[in-house]
């Protein structure tokens, strides 16, 4: 069976600099990956150029969901990327911050409804059981989440972990078939990387999606991951499975020589 | 065609391309480094401008050297455009870093307005003369038609603020400083650059610029109102555009271009539809080529 | 409060006095010096020096104050504005809600028969500007594009039915949709090539697009009559039935009335809508929101469009009322007046555009001696709120959504 997901020879250029270098990667049904490496590896830019926010200078990329013919992605709108099931969090928060956490997810479900100007005009039937649908299931969503107690708040009051949980929530509500997550665990504490831990593997059993994660944190890494993909400058240095990752000596050196830059 | 009326034409549009350049700049350089359009920096022209009109008209009454007396005024017209300039930034900008860049530009749109206000209340609506400062040079008698003493004196003043500029910004460490603020903030923060000052400065040597650039022009017109800089702010800023916005030689190119297609639009089409060159010049720079002649094109980082 | 005490310290009192000489210098020229360029004589006005003296001690005094306050405030984002007040207090005492509701009705319809014409043409002028307001809301305080060639749509109504009753003898009625829909078609063509644009540019665009209506208006004299204008438009007729004068203003202030009702009603329910909350997502966001699956351009187009009808409709109300009309009523400065009624308003509000008009375009009526401050007051306005209070005088506040208690146990 063909990968969800895969690129082949992906590189993306800013001027002089090669962000990307011909990454050739892979995501198969139902699993957890991650993308590792240090920082400016160049790990944002990859999920940039898959979710339509670059255009790739090289490279393909090829979809394939359950079910579905595969689909070169290359150079299609964000918007167009995620209808067609991928979803994203971004590294730096962005979520929108003067309106309600329920709202939040209520956009990340905009693109599976349908109603249209006249519809709100008029409050036709339709509209109004989307809309009360659209409630139900963004409460659903947040109740997975573990965010109801904040529904109503706005999302630039809620504290920080339940912001980087809250651009999961609104993601999933796109009812995506891969997750990508960028850097989840990012500023959180312990207790709270623990339950982002069981949440990652909870939603991946209750929705059966797949899941690419870059993520710093290597015990949350090396727990949900069945496979991991290491860049440094760009290129891919390592592909395997957590343990073949740790005793490899070439992302060893990448990691330790950037300990010794630093 | 007429050569002589091409050549005139020709000067007559360098001559407000030259005057475009020196206020394009100051929109350039803020814009490089705090990334707003500061709208209000037209009416800093205009008060140089205006300020200059009162100081020359007030020496002008002791009877002195018009020499004399453009350079005094000029240097004064200079001095409170900084000042008005350093504190506008202070008042309607820096409070605003953090915020959304909506609320710093609807500041600056206040702010223009302001002091618009404030100079038509404190002074008249009305255009007042401006004295002739600028000599008639003998040497030119011959070209006159072609090229007048105070476009050559706009010309080879806009050249030596040019090259006065360059040199600041290449070669010491203010403009180190500001060369680096402007590619990264954030960053040149971490390396000890004082933020607020580069900022600071950068405002002054923009409005200074643009004062010169309002005792020149208004000694060509010889006439100016409180309304001058809203529409030369506009144009410039369209000059800037046109250039590559935040790049200081694609200021003073978009500057030349726009002046030389107004003036041989005017001149060769009608003159009823001056300001719209401008704007459509603008619409079709944004459509075709957003990061203008010089800019370069830019990802956000995300 | 008690920390207010502290301005009156040695060390406070010297900061603002710095601040008040540095203002005397900086204003010298201009307040002080005035040149009579006739006569030639120079006026020296000592008094205002004065005036900036003083009024820079205090204000500079102020302004720290404010600026510690609001860095105090920074950390407890609680505020409660004063829609959520009144929405609170509604819903515990729905007897109040209607009686207010009640007395507003009367005032309104009792309004033109209790004042003189004179008044009621100011009010009708007030709640054109409500639905100015609320139109450019959509644009601006939904959808976060900075839009300063709105006037250009209005123009486009006004001038729909001048023309059309210039030479098609059209009436008001007929116009009325005609102009709003060419104001949006305009909308829509406009905002197809500044799509690509980011926010500061789009700013100075649309104020490009509205100075290029303007300047059309005034030199196509075959098509506008130029800067002369085009007078004797007639007023609205009700049924064929021609008013006279004092009745015809009387009956545009119900038509306006009704106008702002029913852009209120069509303004709730998009702002609450799949669309509205698109547009909110696309201010806050925009690279997050398509992210997100929304369809930018078409959001962004939908926004311009839907702006566009508002003000194409009250245009041709604004034709009418005066009937007169000629290009120097659509300069820039009316769209800065629009735009200043939603930022002081409070961006995204539909009740602080109605509490933004009523200040904006009554308080000078009201206090002519002033009038001519007006804009002096409307631009330090514009900074001193995106300062201190960047939410306006009503900060916006979302709907509260319930949820079936019986399905998950723990609404609210
Ligand atoms: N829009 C852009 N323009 C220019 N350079 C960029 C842009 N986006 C990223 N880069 C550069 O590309 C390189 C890779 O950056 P990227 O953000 O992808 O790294 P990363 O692996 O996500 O790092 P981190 O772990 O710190 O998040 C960096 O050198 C960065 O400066
Ligand atoms: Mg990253």
């Amino acid at each position: 069976m063909a990968p969800i997901l895969e690129t082949k020879n992906l590189t993306m250029d800013f001027g002089g600099l090669r962000a990307v270098d011909n990454i050739n990667f892979q995501v198969n049904e139902g699993e957890i990956v991650a993308l590792i490496g240090p920082n400016g590896a160049g790990k944002t830019t990859f999920f940039n150029c898959i979710t339509g926010v670059y255009k790739p200078t090289g490279g393909d990329i090829y979809i394939a969901p359950e079910g579905e013919k595969t689909e070169r992605i290359n150079g299609l709108k964000p918007n167009v990327v995620t209808e067609k099931g991928l979803a994203r969090t971004f590294q730096n928060i962005r979520l929108f911050q003067n309106m309600t956490v329920l709202e939040n997810v209520m956009i990340g479900r905009h693109c599976r409804l349908s109603a249209g100007l006249l519809g709100a005009i008029f409050r036709t039937k339709a509209t109004v059981a989307e809309e009360k649908k659209v409630v139900d299931d963004s409460y659903e969503i947040l109740e997975e989440i573990g965010l109801t107690d904040y529904a109503n708040e706005f999302a630039k009051n809620l504290p920080y972990g339940a912001q980087r949980r809250l651009e999961i929530a609104r993601a999933m509500a796109t009812d995506p078939f891969l997750l990508l997550l960028d850097e989840p665990a990012a500023g959180m504490n312990p207790q709270e990387t623990k339950e982002l831990d069981e949440m990652i593997l909870h939603i991946r059993k209750n929705n059966k999606i797949s899941i690419l994660l870059i993520e710093h944190d290597m015990s949350l890494v090396m727990s949900v991951s069945e496979k991991i993909f290491v860049v440094d400058y760009g290129k891919l240095i390592a592909e395997g499975t957590p343990d073949e990752i740790k005793k490899n000596p070439e992302v060893i050196k990448a990691y330790l020589g950037d300990e010794t830059d630093a | 065609m007429d050569l002589s009326y091409f050549f005139e034409l020709f000067l007559g549009g360098m001559t407000r391309g030259s005057i475009y350049a020196l206020i394009a700049l100051g929109y350039t350089m803020v814009y490089g480094i705090i990334k707003l359009i500061n709208f209000a920096h037209g009416e800093i022209y205009m008060i140089g401008a205006f300020t200059a009109l009162i100081i020359s008209s007030v020496l002008g009454f002791t009877g002195m050297n018009s020499i004399l007396i453009l350079v005094i005024s000029g240097v004064l017209a200079i001095f409170f455009s900084a000042a008005y300039g350093a504190t506008m930034e202070k008042i309607a900008y820096k409070p605003l870093r953090q915020a959304p860049r909506l609320s710093a530009l609807i500041s600056a749109i206040g702010m223009s307005m302001f002091l618009q206000n404030y100079v038509l209340l404190a002074q008249t609506p009305d255009f007042l003369p401006f004295p002739a400062l600028i000599p008639d040079f003998k040497f030119l008698k011959p070209i006159e038609k072609i090229l007048s003493s105070t476009q050559l004196v706009i010309l080879v003043t806009t050249a030596v603020v040019m090259i006065l500029l360059t040199i600041l910004i290449k070669f010491t460490r203010t403009g180190k400083a500001m060369r680096a603020t402007s590619q990264d903030a954030k960053m040149a923060q971490l390396l000890g650059i004082n933020i607020n000052r580069v900022i600071t400065i950068t405002f002054i040597i923009g409005s200074a610029t643009a004062a010169i650039g309002g005792v020149l022009i208004s000694s060509h017109t010889g006439q100016l109102n409180y309304y001058i800089g809203f529409i030369a702010g506009i144009k410039a800023f369209v000059a800037a555009v046109l250039g590559g916005i935040g790049s200081i030689p694609g200021a003073v190119l978009g500057s030349f271009v726009l002046g030389w297609t107004e003036s041989f639009g005017t001149g060769y089409v009608s003159s009823d539809y001056e300001d719209v060159f401008a704007f459509i010049f603008l619409l079709i720079i944004l459509i075709f080529r957003p990061s203008g002649i010089l800019g370069r094109s830019q990802n956000d980082k995300v | 409060m008690s920390n207010l005490m502290k301005y009156f310290s040695l060390k406070e009192i010297k900061k603002s006095l710095v601040m008040t000489l540095w203002f005397m210098i900086l204003t010298f020229p201009i307040m002080v010096i005035k040149v009579n360029t006739i006569e030639n004589t120079v006026i020296w006005r000592w008094g205002y020096l004065a005036v900036i003296a003083v009024g820079s001690f205090i204000l500079s005094t102020l302004w720290r104050y404010m600026m510690e306050r609001k860095s105090l405030q920074a950390g407890n984002e609680s505020k409660i504005s004063l829609q959520q007040k009144l929405r609170e207090l509604g819903e515990k005492n729905p007897r109040l809600k209607r009686g207010a509701l009640a007395a507003v009705i009367v005032l309104v319809v009792a309004y033109p028969f209790a004042t003189s014409m004179y008044q009621t043409g100011i009010m009708t002028t007030a709640l054109m500007y409500v639905v100015l307001g609320l139109g450019l809301n959509i644009v601006v305080g939904l959808g976060g594009l900075l839009h300063l060639g709105y006037a250009a749509f209005y123009a486009v109504g006004a001038y729909t039915y001048a023309l059309l009753h210039v030479h098609f003898g059209i009436g008001f009625w007929v116009s009325l949709p005609i102009g709003a829909g060419l104001a949006t078609i305009l909308g829509i063509l406009i905002a197809i090539p500044v799509l690509r644009l980011r926010g500061d540019y789009l700013a100075i665009v649309t104020l490009g697009f509205g100075e290029i209506v303007r300047i059309i208006l005034e030199n196509w004299n075959d098509f506008s009559f130029g800067p002369s204008g085009i007078a004797n438009i007639p007023r609205p007729t009700l049924f064929g039935i021609h008013f006279k004068l004092q009745q015809a203003s009387v009956f545009i202030y119900f038509i306006m009335v009704a106008l702002v009702v029913f852009t209120i009603f069509i303004v709730r329910r998009l702002e609450n809508s799949r669309m509205g909350r698109a547009w909110i997502a696309m201010r806050e966001d925009e690279i997050a929101s398509q992210s997100m699956g929304i369809n930018i351009t078409k959001t962004k187009v939908m926004t311009f469009a839907i702006g566009a009808f508002w003000a194409g409709m009250i245009g041709v109300v604004f034709a009418a009322k005066t009937t007169f009309i000629n290009p120097a009523s659509f300069t820039l400065w009316e769209s800065v007046i629009i735009l200043c009624i939603v930022v002081i308003g409070g961006m995204g509000s539909i009740f602080g555009v109605v509490v933004g008009a009523g200040i904006l375009i009554l308080l000078p009526e009201y206090l002519r001696a002033f009038s001519q401050y007006r804009m002096l007051l409307f631009g330090a306005i514009l900074v001193l709120m995106m300062v201190f209070r960047p939410g306006g005088i009503v900060t916006n506040v979302r709907k509260v959504y319930r949820i079936d208690k019986d399905k998950t146990g723990e609404a609210e």
